[in-house]
């Protein structure tokens, strides 16, 4: 048992990290996002370093890495809520890669690989990333999954209340587009999944570093056991959103046959994990939390939407459930 | 990342699978407690013969010698079997690894072979009726007498009293010096007038600890642990290793338990029940994270050579989700759920001590923020 990223991956980790600390700084992020704006710059910068394209064959023009590596850069585009398309791309690029025909991965795999492209992946009903100004939309439904460009959906753009994306509410004729083998649509949840854990793990980095520098009734309010406790419940549920996101991005890679379920899984606990800490991350921060300029709630606006794109805990549970009833496996 | 066993740990697992079908200890002998215990008393000979009593001491002191990762599977393939844990647990979890640490190679020499064999039970003599959480203020004394201690003082939760041969017991020898300094760990002979084991009734109707009392109890100096003086550095090695193992037997145990509650559920159509199938779901989810957490946990002790968070996360979430899941299942399950007698009214009772024992839920939520996330400490009163 191995839950550590192997050299190569902890390599891009690290160079995502500190390339991220360099070019979404908080005030850069805060500065686009009130402007509503895609940081286009920093997007060109990610193209040509390949990361929409990190899971994408190599054959298409991708680096033909897996789950695992996709993941790492979710998880660090969600640590600094960078205003990039790069989930809704590099979704859609997953869903048409493992459930597109050979014209249909043809036709977008290449362009969304480059960054040409834009996607975004997501369902009638909810507000879908990065659909805004996407030229290949991933309608997932009850019935199936699609991939549909963009002008023969209907997109109907929407000022969400996290402005570093571009939302917006998608529908499209049943018959647009090109069927996807719907199976994917779960495994796309584990990169929102990683995403939140990403922004679940800097709720609780600035948290703390909040809780041991404000002091009331002359002590820092990280002394008290009400906080304490609060703090530490953060990192429980980080904690399990991580393990169970690991384990379903190891399981798709490995072609584990607990695949599916592992990927319910990570998003039941992330959904259910990114609201928890973020709010308890602006409650820990008091008034100040509160406040535009604390930057906290950057990260509760993001939780709210990639936690509403997973259909809350609910909806993977009520998958497991179903996948309960049918008889399941578990690994002991 | 890898998340299978290697090969030598499959080649582990299925020589302990093969050896356990071999060897069923059968059913436990229901409603007799000293039967039970003489049961599994058996069960640790049959362990012992096999060569799996101690599979994690080293071989030069009769174990087995095996990982961090075949301790673990030791442990879930014990509760996969359905075969109960070794009689002598805490002489073969926490008073063997502690003398290996701290004992001198004549205490060694002495209390080991008979903790594998389990001919000697050990028990453990910390917690206090003054003294919980905050195991440092403890009053039992030892005073010096010629070449003996002579120990006075009362002791709680002490569970195997009744069977055991030897106590880890933590006394205080020194009154002038801070709390933590005038502690002494030492071996209590149990079989001798000034103990007495009282029985304690808890809240399930039976009683799986007991009181000890102490009136002038006498320890020879020769089985003072680790110096004089050294008592609280000598416990937490105990501490330490209080949940090493037992949470993979733990958590195979409540996966069990949700296993069978699941059939039931579905047996009476409750996962077609969207509020019950939610919190059903959720509790596959819990219990899955739960052994995701504990392998993660032990794999940053294997690499790194110490536990990352969830160390200190594992035994939390485990007493939290069987709380919730015994209490699930009798939702779940309505009457037969409180019948007396019934497994499942029992657990429903029996969960309930799981986030006060070894640890309260508060105590390790304080450990995970003051260790662990480095928030500051607020001084209490002395």
């Amino acid at each position: 048992m191995d839950f550590e990223l192997n050299p190569d991956q902890q390599a891009i980790q690290r160079t995502a990290r500190d390339l991220l600390a360099g070019r979404a700084a908080p005030d850069r992020v805060r500065e686009h996002a009130e402007a509503g704006r895609t940081d286009e710059a920093l997007w060109r910068e990610l193209c040509e370093l390949g990361w929409p394209g990190i899971a994408v064959a190599e054959e298409h023009g991708g680096q033909g890495l897996g789950l695992v590596e996709l993941c790492v850069l979710a998880e660090e585009l969600g640590r600094v809520v960078a205003p990039v398309p790069f989930l809704g791309s590099a979704l859609a690029a997953l869903a048409i890669q493992h459930g597109g025909d050979p014209a249909v991965q043809e036709r977008w795999l290449p362009g969304l690989a480059s960054g040409e492209l834009r996607g975004a992946l997501g369902r009638p009903g909810v507000l879908v990333p990065d659909a805004d100004g996407a030229d290949v939309l991933v309608l997932a439904g009850p019935r199936g999954a699609r991939a549909v460009a963009g002008a023969e959906a209907q997109v109907t753009p929407v000022a969400a209340i996290d402005p570093t994306r571009r939302h917006a509410r998608i529908d499209a004729p049943q018959d647009a587009g090109d069927r996807l083998d719907p199976q994917l649509v779960m495994t796309a949840g584990v990169v929102v999944a990683a995403e939140l854990v990403g922004v679940c793990d800097r709720a609780l980095g600035m948290t703390l570093d909040y809780v041991k520098e404000r002091k009331q009734f002359g002590t820092p309010v990280g002394a008290f056991q009400a906080v304490q406790h609060k703090v530490a419940q953060m990192l429980l549920d980080t904690e399990r959103a991580r393990a169970t996101t690991a384990f379903a991005a190891w399981a798709a890679d490995a072609g584990d046959e607990r695949a599916a379920e592992a990927a319910a899984m990570a998003a039941a606990t992330a959904a259910d994990a990114g609201l928890d800490v973020c709010n308890s991350a602006v409650q820990a921060h008091g008034g100040i939390g509160f406040t535009w300029e604390a930057d906290v709630h950057w990260l509760l606006k993001r939780a709210h939407l990639d936690t509403a794109l997973l259909g809350g805990g609910a909806a993977p549970r009520s998958w497991i459930a179903q996948h309960l009833a049918a008889g399941r496996t578990t690994a002991v | 990342m890898d998340l299978t066993f290697s090969d030598s740990e499959l080649a582990f697992r299925d020589e302990l699978r093969a050896w356990l079908a071999a060897n069923d200890p059968g059913a436990a002998p229901r409603g007799d407690e000293d039967a039970e215990y003489a049961w599994r008393r058996d069960w640790q000979r049959r362990l012992h013969e096999g060569g799996w009593a101690g599979v994690h001491w080293p071989r030069e002191v009769g174990g087995r010698g095996a990982s961090l990762t075949q301790t673990a599977i030791f442990f879930e393939e014990l509760g996969r079997a359905g075969a109960p844990l070794p009689a002598d647990v805490l002489g073969l979890l926490l008073g063997g690894p502690t003398l290996m640490v701290w004992g001198t190679p004549e205490q060694q020499e002495r209390y080991l072979p008979p903790i594998l064999s389990a001919e000697e039970i050990w028990c453990q003599g910390f917690s206090e009726p003054d003294a919980g959480s905050d195991l440092a203020a403890l009053g039992t004394r030892a005073v010096k007498d010629g070449d003996d201690w002579v120990v006075t003082g009362q002791k709680v939760w002490t569970s195997g009293a009744q069977y055991a041969k030897w106590c880890m017991l933590v006394a205080r020898t020194d009154t002038q010096v801070a709390k933590h300094k005038g502690l002494t760990y030492f071996l209590l002979d149990m079989e001798q007038d000034a103990v007495q084991v009282r029985p304690l009734k808890q809240i399930t109707g039976e009683a799986e600890f007991n009181e000890l009392f102490l009136e002038e109890a006498r320890i020879p100096d020769a089985n003072v642990v680790g110096g004089v003086g050294n008592g609280w550095k000598v416990a937490l090695t105990t501490l330490m290793n209080e949940r090493a193992g037992l949470g993979f037997f733990l958590q195979v145990r409540m996966r069990q338990v949700l296993d069978q509650l699941l059939e039931e559920a579905a047996r009476r159509g409750a996962l077609d029940d969207p509020l019950l199938a939610d919190r059903l779901a959720d509790a596959h989810v819990r219990c899955e994270t739960l052994r995701l957490l504990a392998w993660k946990g032990l794999s940053s002790i294997e690499r790194y050579g110490q536990p990352g968070p969830e160390g200190s996360l594992t035994k939390w979430l485990w007493s939290e989700t069987n709380q919730q899941l015994v209490q699930l299942a009798a939702e779940v399950l309505g009457p037969e759920a409180y019948e007396m007698g019934t497994s499942w009214a029992y657990e429903l009772l029996r969960a309930r001590g799981n986030s006060i024992e070894g640890g309260t839920t508060e105590i390790l939520k304080n450990i995970v923020a003051e260790r662990v996330l480095g928030l500051p400490r607020l001084r209490t009163a002395a």
